[in-house]
């Protein structure tokens, strides 16, 4: 019997091509943001929302996950902005690799911020690096205020909370506050939207905060060279 | 299944370190798995078990040390065992606190046995 020593992680390949993944949107100052949560949580009509405001201002380019269809891609598509869907045929979730590939469809010297909504599901998608700047967690008010501590993972590998539906709070049985609270607990650093894709509440705020974080990231973007 | 991607990943890992000469069979894995990274060891051993089929790491057996979740306030300097995934110091109640151990997803190493010997 011999042993072996190995010492790696189990996804080391999927990080292995997130870092190149990274790398390549660094090199074209795009920001990256993975968008996850729940099905049924709106990732696709805040997607809908924030490129009625920032289309134009921002070049957006969209990489749509999901296990069946192009319903979601057709959707953006009418946004008239580049958008690869990802079909995962029972995956649930994206990793690294299925977006290296939609990547390889989308001309990054022409994307400010590429949005990369992933498979519906708050269990799986918390382990897989996809090479994006930030993982931003949609849950919608109908969820319940006790969600986060039951995706503790999820919530704590986030940077960014947007707590959708808040128009249906008066329907419901969901504490806004406690909902905030769970949610910082696990994850203190989170920052917290609150929106509405139905009314539009609180979507300037959160379009007004990713268009000041795409810039920022833009700024390594390399100069255009004339001729 | 999320087990399935990890077992999927977890046998990719073994089949690049394993030898390949034909002979080896993989009769231990050793994993490091923490608190939070969401993995239940008995949903793992069933998925790698129908991964590792017709494999060098079929019928391997998974040694899983399970990794705790500890955090070290960066206030106080105390480390504890976050609770519930609380992430607030127990002692000084500061929220500005780092993990030190719990996200691991991790191959230690294989035992492995030569067939032809008996």
């Amino acid at each position: 019997m011999s042993l072996i020593t190995i010492e790696r992680k189990i996804l080391e390949k999927n990080d292995e091509i997130a870092r190149q993944n990274r790398a390549r949107l660094a090199e074209h100052g795009v920001l990256a943001v993975n968008l996850v949560s729940s099905p049924g949580s709106g990732k696709t009509s805040l997607i809908e929302r924030t490129l009625d405001q920032l289309n134009g201002k921002l070049r957006v380019a969209v990489i749509e996950g999901d296990v069946h269809t192009s319903l979601d891609a057709e959707r953006i598509a009418r946004y008239r902005v580049p958008v690869v869907q990802i079909v995962t045929h029972g995956g649930c979730h994206l990793d690294a690799h299925l977006v290296r590939e939609a990547m390889a469809k989308l001309d990054l010297s022409c994307v400010d911020l590429l949005i990369i909504e992933n498979v519906g599901n708050l269990v799986c998608p918390a382990n897989y690096d996809l090479g994006e700047a930030m993982k931003i967690v949609i849950i919608s008010t109908t969820e319940g205020d006790d969600k986060p501590l039951k995706y503790p993972a999820m919530f704590r590998n986030a940077a960014v909370l947007v707590i959708n539906k808040i128009d249906l709070l008066p329907h419901l049985d969901c504490q806004l506050d406690l909902l905030r609270r769970h949610a910082l607990q696990i994850n203190p650093a989170l920052k917290v939207f609150e929106t509405s894709c139905t009314t539009g509440a609180g979507i300037s705020e959160w379009c007004a905060w990713l268009e000041a974080t795409t810039r920022r990231e833009s700024v390594t973007k390399p100069a255009r060279h004339e001729g | 299944m999320h087990e399935m991607s990890i077992a999927r990943s977890l046998l990719e890992v073994i089949e690049r370190y394993a030898p390949t000469n034909g002979r080896a069979r993989v009769k231990i894995v050793r994993l490091r798995i923490g608190e939070l990274a969401g993995v239940v060891p008995e949903s793992l051993r069933f998925c790698f078990e129908v991964a590792s089929e017709g494999t060098v790491a079929q019928g391997a057996e998974l040694q899983i040390e399970h990794v705790p979740l500890i955090g070290r306030c960066r206030a106080c300097g105390a480390d504890f065992h976050v609770e519930g995934y609380i992430f607030i110091c127990p002692h000084c109640e500061s929220p500005h606190v780092e993990l030190i151990s719990g996200d691991e997803l991790e191959v230690v190493e294989l035992e492995v046995e030569d067939v032809r010997c008996p």
